[in-house]
């Protein structure tokens, strides 16, 4: 095990490696010119020609790249053009936000999607299924901003019982994070959970129907031994990838269901100081440094969140060896 | 493969272990109601084998799934189903859950299947004697040891632990009986139990359940479509085709004298290692849909006798034609030669003539035993004659 997850850990540096050469050269093809970004409107061309120098960007464009990585090796990702501040620092501070609302999403998520997808499956064809599937096709459906929006209409405007937006750190201020936390994990939580639903129930109707399960029952255990037993260990196996795949894409920003969106979307309408907020206003600012450092860490939670998932699926699955 | 002959330690007449009576299965689908077993009455006696034979789809395995309450739930089952003199079918879910999984147990088809992967194959074997017998999670262990030990799996001690992909089909085979016989039941129903394997461990499956009946004086139904095993292993025989019984009996007296031309048909299918090189007969025509099944005698169609319109609008009854031995049909052939031996002369069916035309399956499942190079040969050929 110990040996699987360096030989992973390895192999993830090759694959952060090849993310900071296409990010980089996507950049280079990005319009508009960041040092004329950077000076506004008004400048002379000795102003410019010194801040193209000292952000490096007069060199070639592979002097560029290798300097990049060599300074991201020992955690220097540049400084923001806008600010100054150095990346990884602005990225950091950034990083509590993002996860804190992408977890709390999941949880939320699974705590309504694993019962009702469970549910759904056991009894399919009742009215528990039946409700449960027209929640996941309304679920994915319906975009996060717009429950997001929905959510704000009333629980904030109408009702006034949660913040309409804004952010409270969760180590300062629990309470306060948590009614902050409220209303953006739950209009993304909502497109995870039908997409949980959905996938947890055709995974435990396909246990149900391996022979197996059939000799469970020909045991004579009752029914919940038989479900939590045999259907469900095996059922979550699959499980488990697509919600390490929801927590990585989250993260990321990217959501399965809507490409466009997710939660930088999200972050952008609560005003919520996370890693998506932080790439859209790289990409407003052309901020470089900031956009790739965004990126970097973006893709190395991925990264470690794919290696968590194997870890529990060998952990779940005893055909699964590890090597 | 010829497993020797047990005889049984108990005499005959017993109360029966397990007694169907007019049993009936109609499975809702989604083209409309199939009757998959219609009218099906046999018992077994304690230590004694009952093999249920018939084609893929003639309602054997359906038959016991639906008397121990294992039916789809598409089901409606109609009869009456005793089990060690308990009514079943009355019985309310729960109860029935326990009568069945205390006093009966089952070896399904496919040991690559059966078995759960992710749970160890000790805590599989005996974790029904925690809810049956009340045994403590060391003492199930404890059992499952000595049942791997009993059905001869190597190191049971160490092995007890071991996940079912470690080990090889014969051997998983052998823990899914340690499995059906773990609360000692009454009755083993082991449906097509060999048919996943290869023959030379079919043959050692074989002989494993037969010992074990003479040990523990178990009933065992066998399901099969392997003629060669039935003789080997049962007293009492019974054909099924199209969800009904077309012949039953004591199993010399059915091999001996078929009297349906559906059993004679069928021991004339049979592959015989004296006979390579012959073409393998096999029976025209494909097994009647259960959404569509005749008024009259549902294998008139292929029949190679073929009666009169009296067969094909008429069920003919299930009449006795020596004390125990009854067939389905208008005409019996209680005297004709044993198509078992030989190939069938002149005034049998002649089920032999020419290739199977039309795709049906050849009866007795293929390579099942003995000579299964033919049977493939055999295939490659009207493939070519396809094309």
């Amino acid at each position: 095990m110990g040996r699987f997850v360096l030989r992973r850990l390895l192999q993830s540096v090759v694959v952060l490696l090849g993310v900071t050469l296409v990010v980089f050269l996507l950049l280079q093809l990005v319009p508009g010119d960041p040092v004329r970004v950077a000076l506004g409107t008004r400048f002379d061309q000795q102003t410019y020609d010194a801040l193209r120098e000292r952000s490096g960007l007069d060199r070639p464009l592979v002097v560029q790249y290798l300097s990049y990585v060599g300074h991201a090796l020992t955690g220097d990702l540049g400084v923001s053009f806008r600010s100054g501040q150095p990346v990884t620092t602005i990225v950091l501070e950034r990083l509590p936000a993002t996860l804190s609302l992408a977890v709390t999403a999941v949880l939320l998520a699974l705590l309504v999607a694993f019962p009702l997808g469970v549910l759904s499956a056991v009894r399919s064809g009742s009215f528990v299924d039946h409700a449960a599937r027209v929640f996941s096709q309304f679920g994915v459906s319906v975009p996060d901003f717009w429950t997001g929006i929905m959510g704000i209409l009333l629980f904030a405007g109408v009702l006034g019982w949660l913040p309409p937006s804004g952010y409270v750190a969760l180590t300062d201020d629990p309470a306060g994070w948590a009614s902050h936390v409220a209303l953006p994990a739950t209009a993304v939580g909502l497109v995870t959970a039908s997409i949980l639903t959905r996938f947890i129930r055709s995974s435990v109707l396909e246990v149900l129907a391996e022979d197996y399960v059939r000799t469970a029952e020909a045991k004579g255990l009752r029914r919940r031994v038989v479900v939590v037993r045999h259907v469900l260990r095996n059922a979550l196996i699959p499980v488990v990838t697509v919600v390490g795949v929801q927590l990585a894409s989250l993260v990321g920003g990217v959501q399965l269901a809507s490409l466009v969106g997710g939660v930088i979307v999200i972050e952008v309408l609560f005003a919520w100081p996370g890693i998506g907020r932080l790439t859209y206003d790289a990409v407003q600012a052309r901020d470089y440094p900031v956009l790739q450092g965004a990126v970097l860490f973006v893709a190395t939670l991925f990264l470690l969140t794919n290696l968590l998932v194997d870890v529990l699926y060998a952990r779940l699955d005893p055909r699964i060896r590890l090597r | 493969m010829n497993a020797p002959v047990v005889p049984s330690p108990r005499a005959a007449g017993d109360a029966p272990v397990l007694a169907i009576d007019d049993l009936t299965v109609t499975l809702g689908t989604r083209n409309g109601p199939a009757r998959a077993v219609a009218g099906v009455d046999w018992s077994v006696a304690p230590g004694r084998t009952l093999a249920l034979v018939g084609e893929s789809g003639s309602g054997k395995s359906m038959t016991v799934l639906a008397a121990t309450g294992l039916a789809p739930r598409s089901a409606t089952v109609t009869g009456r189903v005793r089990l060690l003199g308990r009514e079943l079918t009355t019985m309310s879910e729960p109860e029935r859950r326990r009568w069945r999984g205390r006093h009966v147990g089952f070896v399904f088809q496919d040991p690559m299947t059966t078995l759960n992967p992710v749970l160890t194959v000790g805590r599989q074997v005996t974790e029904a004697c925690e809810e049956h017998l009340g045994m403590s999670r060391r003492q199930a262990r404890a059992r499952a040891v000595e049942l791997l030990d009993l059905v001869g799996i190597p190191a049971p001690d160490r092995r007890v632990d071991a996940h079912p992909h470690q080990f090889s089909g014969g051997m998983r085979q052998r823990v899914v009986i340690a499995m059906a016989l773990a609360c000692e039941p009454e009755l083993l129903i082991a449906d097509e139990p060999t048919t996943a394997l290869d023959v030379t461990t079919q043959a050692q499956i074989v002989e494993l359940v037969a010992d074990l009946r003479r040990r523990l004086g178990t009933a065992v139904v066998w399901i099969t479509h392997d003629l060669g095993v039935v003789a080997g292993i049962a007293d009492t025989v019974a054909v099924m085709y199209g969800g009904r019984i077309v012949e039953q009996g004591p199993v010399d007296a059915v091999f001996g004298a078929p009297g349906h031309p559906y059993t004679r048909a069928l021991l004339a299918a049979r592959p015989r290692p004296g006979a390579a090189g012959e073409e393998l007969a096999a029976i025209p025509g494909a097994p009647p849909s259960p959404l569509a099944l005749p008024d009259g005698c549902a294998f008139w169609p292929r029949c190679p006798v073929r009666g009169d319109a009296r067969c094909a609008h008429e069920l003919p009854p299930l009449t006795p034609i020596t004390p125990g031995h009854r067939v389905r049909t208008f005409y019996p052939l209680p005297d004709g030669p044993s198509t078992g031996d030989g190939p069938s002369t002149g005034d049998g069916p002649s089920t032999g003539d020419g290739p199977s035309i039309g795709g049906g399956p050849s009866i007795g499942g293929g390579p099942a035993t003995g000579d299964g190079r033919r049977v493939s040969g055999d295939r490659e050929q009207l493939h070519r004659e396809d094309r």
